[in-house]
């Protein structure tokens, strides 16, 4: 009888242990379900709300590439998406400058071990800690032509000609947001390239020496080839910031991209769209902010897939 | 070689620049929070005369500041907490476990990094109100723990990888489930990648602007940043208290921040850098 008990003891432990086995496919459950349901289903709906009329938020026939078709023709939809569309592409370019350029430079100085490193570190950074609405509220009490601390530096180190109503002049509108933007970013970049820069192996630096490199060969030679995944991290990162742009620039300026749509981006032109305020009226064009998602999702996935294959390839070939 | 002699001294002067570029706008925030709006207008670069609080005091008498705090505070700590139940589960299966789909599943959620969530923003919102989320602080949780989960699991699964298995096998032989062992073996030494997940979704949370500007517009419902917008609407022309409002708004990451600067770069730059 003994070894019958045993037997079946055993094969209670193994139907438990099975059991225990299978559960473990329930632990990735929670995560996907929540991601599936608020992340990944809202951009496939998007894409599908795309193909519809829609009156307010509730949807009415297929029309097929309607949508689209309108957006790129009809105006004045059509103008404002190429406007908001430049001033995308110069937020992209100012910030990959400003920004960008500026942080490398930095690092490479933070790098090269300057006393206070730490404390450079830090304050750099500082501005990232705050909330996008309190920095754009922040520099708009900064900017005011009348009692904004800027024009009154300016007027103290007597370059009253400089003084601007920079936020409702068309001309500087813009750039003083990107520039805000800048100020806000500078310090991530800084670490990203600074740790890019701590990863290159000391003995390079010395190979370098003795081969008689003086300080700009050896950044062109040694410091950018091995910075590329730090410079493709940063790009991207910024690539898609730039085209999402919106929070600061309705910080700022509103929903209306003012002054006189000077200041709009295409993510503002979708929540005008989406949530009302387009073209003036107050009514919402669902049907045309959904083509709009999606034309500017693929353009952000293409050009970001492209250029990450690109740098990878030229990776390989170095 | 001797250009760096003074090249040195012009590095030094450009780097302490652009730093103090980086903290006059904060430091400016704070001291104006001290003066009147009469004293801004009149010397807006000028130290406060007097450590005046009263701004702060009518800061909180125009708006529930303390009912956005706390509303930011419960959405925190509720999302960091779900953020970080959902993506060890799901980490620990994905990098100590060897089924076939396992790959695709890791891409699935590191896909969501690259996602422009706000492009989706029609489909959520509707979503939200059939799920009766409107205007609830748990629509705010759910979209930042779906945000969360895809550089969370990133971190947690780099880190899971690292790890040696003895301690799990040991633990496996001696009859513990998988919970158990994930609870009891696994996450203790898992502290600082936790940490690092922790310092990320916490900021995020506590800083974003754009779900709460979509699905809340019960004033008793905001969390800080949109309730500065409330604030910038109605009392745009009382400067002290805007000021006191910016800087309450910031000083709990600003003091956070100080308290542990180290692990908030590092945890900020470390899910761009794997």
């Amino acid at each position: 009888m003994k070894p019958a008990t045993n037997s079946n003891a055993v094969v209670k432990m193994k139907k438990e242990r099975k059991w225990k086995r299978w559960t473990i496919h329930l632990f990735p459950i929670p995560a996907l379900l929540i991601y599936g349901l608020f992340i990944v289903y809202p951009l496939f709906a998007a894409l599908t709300y795309s193909f519809f009329d829609w009156k307010g938020i509730v949807r009415g026939e297929f029309v097929g590439l309607k949508n689209f078709k309108d957006l790129f023709t009809l105006e004045p939809f059509s103008s404002l998406f190429w406007g908001a569309f430049g001033h995308n592409i110069l937020y992209f370019v100012l910030q990959m400058i400003f920004q960008n350029g500026l942080a490398f430079i930095l690092a490479y100085i933070i790098y090269k071990k300057v006393k206070g490193s730490e404390f450079l570190k830090i304050a750099y950074f500082l501005p990232r800690l705050l909330s996008v609405i309190v920095v754009g509220f922040l520099w708009k009490l900064i900017l005011n032509p009348n009692y904004g601390a800027l024009n009154v530096i300016l007027e103290k180190l007597g370059l009253e000609q400089l003084q601007k109503a920079w936020l409702g002049d068309p001309d500087t509108a813009l750039i003083s947001i990107i520039l805000v933007n800048c100020w806000y970013g500078i310090g991530f970049g800084v670490l990203i390239f600074l740790a890019g820069l701590q990863s290159i192996p000391k003995e390079l630096f010395e190979a370098g020496k003795l081969d008689g490199a003086d300080g700009l060969s050896m950044i062109q030679k040694i410091v950018l080839p091995l910075m590329v995944p730090s410079f493709m991290i940063m790009t991207v990162l910024t690539f898609i910031q730039s085209f999402e742009a919106f929070e600061l620039v309705y910080a700022m300026q509103g929903s209306q991209g003012e002054p006189y749509h000077s200041t709009d981006t295409l993510a503002i032109y979708f929540y005008r769209l989406a949530f009302g305020g387009s073209a003036g009226g107050s009514t919402t064009a669902v049907g045309l902010g959904s083509a709009l998602a999606v034309v500017l999702f693929l353009f952000i996935s293409f050009f970001t897939a492209l250029y990450l294959r690109y740098m990878q390839k030229k990776q390989v070939d170095m | 070689m001797n250009h760096t002699i003074w090249t040195r001294p012009f590095y030094y002067v450009f780097a302490f620049l652009i730093a103090s570029i980086s903290i006059y706008p904060i430091l400016l925030m704070i001291l104006s929070s001290f003066k009147t709006s009469a004293e801004i207008f009149t010397s807006p670069l000028s130290l406060p005369k007097t450590f005046n609080l009263d701004t702060y005091r009518n800061l909180l008498e125009m708006i529930p500041f303390t009912t956005y705090f706390m509303n930011s505070v419960f959405v925190s700590v509720i999302s960091v907490l779900l953020i970080l139940i959902t993506s060890s589960l799901a980490a620990f299966y994905i990098a100590r476990f060897t089924f076939v789909w396992n790959n695709i599943i890791f891409f699935f959620f590191l896909m969501g990094m690259m996602l422009p969530i706000k492009l989706g923003i029609v489909p959520l919102f509707i979503l939200m109100k059939d799920l009766n989320l409107l205007n609830s602080l748990w629509s705010l949780i759910f979209m930042y723990v779906a945000t969360g989960i895809p550089l969370s699991i990133l971190i947690l699964t780099g880190f899971f990888r690292t790890m040696p298995r003895e301690l799990e096998e040991a633990a496996r032989i001696d009859g513990a489930g998988n919970l158990r062992i994930l609870w009891n073996v696994v996450l203790p030494l898992m502290r600082p990648a936790l940490g690092t997940v922790m310092i990320i979704q916490f900021i995020q949370s506590w800083n974003d602007f754009f779900f709460p500007l979509i699905f809340i517009t019960d004033d008793l419902r905001k969390t800080i940043p949109v309730g500065m917008l409330s604030l910038f609407g109605e009392y745009s022309a009382d400067w002290g208290a805007l000021f006191a409002g910016l800087t309450l708004a910031s000083l709990p990451m600003i003091v956070l921040f100080f308290i542990a600067s180290k692990q908030f770069m590092e945890g900020l730059t470390q899910g761009a850098i794997k």
